[in-house]
Parts: C-alpha cells; sequence; structure tokens
C-alpha cells in the first residue's frame, strides 16, 4: 500500500506497478463465495467442463472487479476513490493461471466540481494473452487535505 | 468493439420479450444488510489490505466510519443459496435467466460489466435493487456457440434512498454448437 497519491503526481502514459498473482482452485471457490456467487461453474469442475465447456471452473465477474479495485487502490492508496470501472471479458480465468495486471494512465482530468480524476487502462493477462480490459476512472485527490471520499451529491459526478 | 446488442437491423424479438425493455423489473430489498464480516472475507478473497476495510480509525478520518468496498456492490443482494419455505432456488439478475428461459438458451455468460459507484455502502446498509432490459440483439454465433447478447441494467438504493450505484451487464445466451 502506498501513501495517498495526489492528482498532480499522475501523467498519461504512467504505469502502474506490475501484480502477479498463481490463481488455484481455493482462489476462484474463495472470489464466489466471496462474492455469494454459488453458480456452479465456479466450483464444480465437473460442470464447468461437461456442461459449460470450459476447460475447468473459472473466476466469476464481480471477483475479477474485487482484484481490479484491489490492484487500483494499491496504487492510489486509500483515498483514492472508484468512480467508474467497465471491464470486458475475453476469455476465462482458470486455477493454475498466473494473473498478471498492468495498467496505464490514460487521461487525467479535472472536473467542473474540482475532484480530480485519472482514468486508466487496465489489463489481466495470462501467459501474456489478455483475459479482461477494464477501463476505470478513479478520483484522487487534487491536495494533501482533498478527499473524494467527501464528495455527495452533485459534487460526485462518477 | 461496439456494442453488441446494437443490431444492424431491427430486431424481431417475441412480444413477451419486447414489452419489456425500458421496464423495471424485480424491485426487491436485500435478505441482508451490509455487514463487516463479509468485508473482511471479500478483501481476504483478494488480498486487498486498504486500511480502509482495516482500521477503523483510517476509515474514520477518510469515509467518516467503515465503508464496503466499493466492487461488493453486488454481493449485498445476492440471495441466499436456500432459506426456509424457499421451494425454488432464488436466481440473481432474474432478467437474464428470464431471456434465457424465453430464447431456450441453456447457457450464459457475461462478457461485459460496467460499475458507476455513488454513495458508499455501510455495514447495515439494506438495499434495494431494480433491474431494467436496456437491449437484445438478433442471433449471433461466437465461439461458445450461438444465441443472443443482452444488456441488463441494476440499479442499487440504500435504505436512505440515496442511490449507490449502478451496474450493467452484457450477457450471451447461447446453445452450444454440435460438434
Amino acid at each position: 500500500m502506498t501513501e495517498d497519491l495526489l492528482l498532480s503526481d499522475v501523467q498519461p502514459g504512467d504505469s502502474l506497478p506490475e501484480l502477479g498473482y498463481d490463481v488455484t482452485a481455493t482462489t476462484v471457490v474463495l472470489g464466489a463465495l466471496a462474492t455469494r456467487d454459488w453458480r456452479p461453474m465456479h466450483h464444480d469442475y465437473d460442470f464447468a467442463v461437461n456442461r459449460n465447456g470450459t476447460q475447468d471452473i473459472f473466476l466469476n465477474t464481480p471477483n475479477q472487479a474485487a482484484w481490479f479495485e484491489r490492484y487500483i487502490t494499491d496504487w492510489t492508496g486509500p483515498k483514492g476513490r472508484l468512480g467508474r470501472m467497465k471491464f470486458r471479458m475475453k476469455g476465462s480465468v482458470f486455477p493454475k493461471d498466473r494473473m498478471v495486471f498492468t495498467a496505464t494512465v490514460e487521461d487525467v482530468t479535472t472536473d467542473d466540481a474540482g475532484c480530480g480524476w485519472a482514468s486508466l487502462l487496465v489489463t489481466l493477462s495470462v501467459d501474456g494473452a489478455t483475459k479482461t480490459d477494464c477501463t476505470v476512472r478513479v478520483a484522487l485527490p487534487t491536495a494533501p487535505d482533498d478527499n473524494p471520499w467527501a464528495r455527495r451529491g452533485d459534487q460526485w459526478k462518477p | 468493439m461496439s456494442d453488441p446488442t446494437s443490431p444492424d437491423a431491427p430486431v424481431d424479438l417475441p412480444p413477451e420479450v419486447a414489452a419489456v425493455i425500458g421496464a423495471y423489473q424485480y424491485q426487491e430489498t436485500g435478505e441482508f444488510p451490509a455487514e463487516q464480516g463479509y468485508i473482511w472475507t471479500s478483501c481476504s478473497s483478494v488480498e486487498n489490505g486498504n486500511p480502509l476495510f482495516w482500521d477503523a480509525d483510517v476509515a474514520a478520518e477518510i469515509t467518516d466510519g467503515p465503508i464496503a468496498p466499493p466492487t461488493m456492490l453486488s454481493v449485498w443482494f445476492r440471495p441466499h443459496h436456500w432459506a426456509p419455505g424457499r421451494t425454488e432456488q432464488a436466481l440473481p439478475l432474474q432478467v437474464h435467466f428470464d431471456l434465457k428461459a424465453a430464447f431456450d438458451l441453456p447457457e450464459a455468460v457475461m462478457t461485459d460489466n460496467t460499475i458507476v459507484f455513488h454513495e458508499p455502502v455501510r455495514p447495515g446498509d439494506v438495499l434495494t435493487t431494480r433491474q431494467v432490459l436496456r437491449s437484445v440483439s438478433g442471433p449471433k454465433t461466437t465461439k461458445l456457440g450461438s444465441g443472443r447478447f443482452w444488456v441488463i441494467d441494476v440499479e442499487y438504493l440504500n435504505q436512505r434512498g440515496d442511490l449507490v450505484g449502478v451496474e450493467s451487464y452484457t450477457g450471451f445466451g447461447y446453445r452450444r454448437n454440435a460438434s
């Protein structure tokens, strides 16, 4: 976990530190249960292979969102506040895969309410193949005494 | 990639599907309040050490008390796998399953997910949600099989009526191609 990142610390083209993680069946099942996703393709190998036609059980969507959040806030620190995430699954993540998260800052802006924003393109890949692309809009403090979490109503425009 | 539900030509949909596009359905209240134990379980599952979720002093300073990770939005609404008196398994995102049934598509995957975060969810909050079908594609064939894409929005509000988030899902319901 870093200290709080300020908007002025960030520029388009910046890269985030890479995060690698070795996925096991426990990763998949724990992630499914932590997100209260009881569907069998996330814990039942036979169902995943013989009904869904996939090679194994695979990470579910809400748990992938949690992985992306963790990756981004590892970089921003606790004052980083997610505004919007859009992700597209291009392939599944299975046990024995090594997930690698990378990201690039695409844009840095301040909205008309004075909120600072960084737009990121985050990629989850396995063996160099993109499994999920995620575009993220995250609010960052514009000064040490600024706190995006204090914004409500029309001061928060995610 | 363009929106897969955007048809090149007008899509011929069954009347029962066309009738619900744009209509709010399945307004429901969550079965349990957001709670700290599940917050820690979720953070643990992805090794999220953000002190907002582990250090009460940090949460008090930054978010005026504990909050849930924003991406846990859907967690607070997923039904129990079993509950007393229930005769059928409750399904989250019921519109998705309605579409699988309407088009007789036995398999489905989610391909896109957009989440917009508003007010943070706090332990004790009970969320209300409603689903709206935004669009359905014509027949499409992918490597998984043949079927249709659809887009479903889910809005979440807390017990004070504050919007806490909106999720938009793109699903692909399909029948596996004969091998």
